[in-house]
């Protein structure tokens, strides 16, 4: 028995080898390339066929292929798990030269500040985190801004007063789009509550629709959502209830009872970012764009949201875009303690670390 | 005409090194007609999964790094299914260890002399697991609890207990609110060999093989389990008792899966989140399997699974497949592998009835 396994195991471990050897040999002469494309990877939490969060951020890699053509090689990996096993690949990416790499999930952060300072001279891009270094930057967008406007359309649409909102994990950036979607809610109908559902996935079609069939089950009317994929929405049609969207224009894929969606437009910054890098002008640097910039936006409405609430809308983005952003007071939280006095606006790093509920939203934060 | 299996009378020699080597050729061979079908070129995929694994000091360091976690779970998988207890528990006897872990490392700094720290966070991790592991345990032993349902189930309260103390108690007040810890205190990390990842649990789980190989071989207490695990009712003529080995071996089993838990906080991420294990705890009942429960075994089955895991990722990387691929060429590798052990033991035969005599025929059917 025992020989068996020491033989099986040995013969194993030489059949491995000999195809290392193999592919070692295989590796053609590189020839001197008049010029070498900059080579630009990505790493992505889901698959780019999620049609949400990460199909955008590829729709914004096909752009900067589309756009820069020969003078780019770009790479992707997808279903990257959160935490130690990102750093292995990033640093992989790094090792086979890569000029520089976008990691697009905030679970990323410390492995990708790990790589970086084993590779100064390679360029890193992580999305909605926080730590930056010489060689690594960060990028994200104000995607609330986009969700209040959605909140509005719910807000006015909703006629349960009772509107559901599956979220991913209780972390700002999460937290602040749900206190953005409901101040939108809040701002045209005082009634309306929106009901918190904690997933602890970003991706997870059965989890996401279960959550949202649960809000349904409680007697919402109106699905939002913080995250992947478009599961909620297609639980929230199945009963005949309408929804509001995420990430990308999600009625393109459910249909005309996604309302609306807040959406990404990445295109544009990862043009600009690679351009940048190609001509050596790159440097650290904290990107968080609006609807000014166009990185987030609102998704045209479905035929099912009348004219007088679309106007509400174009108001409030015109508010937006004229300098009264989202989080200006007065804003109680859950308790009704008031958070932002009336005329005073969160700061940046206010809203980065925001955690704490606004009136209205039914839930707790510790999951 | 029928085909059945029979068991093989003697096992023979030649089956046992010809079976597994066809399998895994038979597994190329299955992953290289998908990968033709999804328009990839097999020798390079394989070639590329080759390399990403093995090709270089950093990669096989990888594999490594992988393989630790599978290496002491799967340890502690077979000694429990060397008594024929079913631990499916490893996952959350590996999360509660990197508790225990953190617990130390995040709140007796400054408490217990700095050169204690990581022995200490080592040892807690242990016995937590141990404890985790003790408990269905003991309800087996005593209360005849069937052991499976408990293992599986305590997996779920672990893995959400550790996930309300990242998100709660325990978060980084510094961290804006993201859930995990604060990074642990350098005096706290387990070494690294130098330039990768790859950590002093690989000593730990070499000395443990061995030192497990020789108590399940030569000593009486491994001699006690064994018949303990082949016939309960022998052990209990011989005086064996039960109940009591149960635990004892139980108490072990979870502290090597509470180590491995230890060593992935304290040597890998530095702190408690998400992410801890990415089911080491459920891969190591295929590597306890594969290793036929031998303890040497486990650690070449382990780096072959780690290689595995980590080649996965080369598929995406290298050739541009999708992620699914990925898994499952792992599948296909496997697969093949676990079903060809069984004709190391079984072989197929061919039976035809005998078509003189309709009755005997009958009586065949019938007793079949």
């Amino acid at each position: 028995m025992k020989r068996y396994l020491w033989l099986t195991l040995s013969l194993l471990s030489i059949l491995v080898l000999l195809l290392a050897g193999c592919g070692g040999a295989e590796e053609p002469a590189e020839p001197d390339a008049p010029a070498e494309p900059y080579k630009v990877a990505f790493v992505y939490i889901g698959p780019p066929g999620d049609l949400g969060w990460t199909y955008e951020h590829d729709r914004g890699r096909k752009i900067v292929e589309e756009e820069l053509g020969a003078q780019v090689e770009t790479a992707y990996i997808e279903n990257v798990p959160e935490g130690p096993d990102a750093a292995r690949v990033i640093r992989d990416y790094a090792q086979q030269g890569y000029d520089m790499i976008f990691a697009t999930s905030f679970g990323y952060m410390d492995p990708m500040l790990e790589v970086a300072q084993e590779f100064p001279d390679v360029k890193f891009e992580h999305c909605s985190g926080y730590k930056t270094a010489d060689n690594m930057s960060t990028y994200f967008g104000r995607i609330y801004q986009a969700r209040y406007l959605s909140g509005i359309v719910a807000g006015s649409m909703t006629e349960a007063n009772n509107i559901g909102y599956v979220a991913a994990f209780p972390i700002p950036e999460v937290i602040r789009g749900i206190n953005a979607f409901t101040l939108g809610v809040r701002s045209v109908n005082p009634d309306a509550e929106v009901h918190v559902v904690w997933t602890s996935t970003w991706f997870d079609p059965v989890i996401e629709r279960e959550a949202a069939v649960a809000l349904l089950d409680g007697g919402a009317d109106i699905i939002a959502q913080h995250q992947d994929t478009t599961e909620p929405q297609k639980a929230a049609q199945e009963r005949g209830m309408l929804s509001i969207g995420y990430d990308s224009d999600m009625r393109a894929f459910v249909g005309d009872t996604v309302l609306t969606s807040p959406i990404w437009n990445w295109g544009s910054y990862y043009l600009d970012t690679i351009k940048a890098g190609v001509d050596g002008s790159w440097s650290t640097h904290q990107y968080w764009g609006g609807l000014k910039e166009g990185v987030v936006a609102l998704a045209e409405f479905s035929p099912k949201v009348p004219a007088d609430v679309v106007k509400l809308v174009e108001d409030a983005k015109s508010d937006i875009l004229a300098g009264n952003d989202v989080f200006c007071g007065p804003i109680n939280d859950q308790d009704g303690n008031e958070k932002v006095a009336a005329g005073q606006c969160m700061s940046d790093g206010d809203m980065l670390g925001m955690d704490w509920f606004v009136e209205g939203v039914v839930g707790t934060i510790s999951d | 005409m029928r085909i059945i299996f029979e068991k093989r009378q003697s096992i023979s020699r030649r089956a046992m090194v010809l079976v597994p080597v066809v399998s895994f050729l038979v597994s190329l061979l299955l992953g290289a007609i998908l990968l033709l079908i999804s328009g990839a070129n097999p020798f390079e995929t394989y070639a590329a999964m080759a390399r990403g694994t093995f090709g270089s000091t950093y990669n096989f360091s990888e594999t490594l790094v992988k393989a630790i976690p599978l290496m002491l779970t799967g340890l502690g998988v077979s000694i429990a299914f060397r008594m024929r207890f079913w631990n499916i528990g490893a996952e959350g006897q590996l999360t509660l260890g990197g508790v225990a872990a953190a617990w130390v490392a995040l709140y007796w700094a400054g408490r217990v002399p700095a050169f204690l720290l990581l022995p200490l966070a080592i040892l807690a991790g242990m016995v937590a697991g141990a404890l985790w592991a003790g408990v269905p345990a003991f309800l087996k032993a005593y209360l005849g609890v069937d052991e499976t349902l408990t293992t599986l189930m305590l997996n779920y309260v672990a893995i959400l207990f550790a996930a309300h103390l990242y998100y709660g108690p325990w978060r980084d007040p510094q961290g804006y609110g993201f859930p995990g810890t604060a990074q642990f205190d350098p005096s706290v990390w387990l070494p690294r060999l130098v330039g990768t990842r790859a950590h002093l649990g690989l000593i730990f789980a070499i000395v443990l093989a061995l030192a497990l190989w020789f108590v399940l071989n030569r000593t009486r207490w491994g001699f006690e389990l064994k018949i303990i695990g082949e016939n309960q009712v022998a052990a209990r003529y011989l005086g064996i008792g039960i109940a009591r080995n149960i635990v004892l071996a139980l108490l072990l089993s979870g502290a090597l899966s509470g180590l491995a838990g230890a060593c992935e906080v304290t040597g890998i991420s530095r702190r408690l989140q998400q992410g801890l294990s990415i089911g080491y705890g459920y891969t190591a009942i295929i590597v306890a399997w594969m290793a036929q429960l031998n303890p040497i075994a486990v650690l070449f089955v382990a780096i072959l699974m780690g290689a595995l895991l980590v080649g996965g990722d080369q598929v995406q990387m290298t050739m541009g497949l999708p992620a699914s691929m990925g898994l499952v060429l792992q599948g296909m590798i496997l697969f093949p592998m676990l079903a060809g052990s069984l004709f190391t033991e079984y072989r197929l035969r061919i039976v035809r009835p005998e078509k003189t005599d309709p009755l005997a025929s009958e009586t065949v059917e019938a007793a079949s």
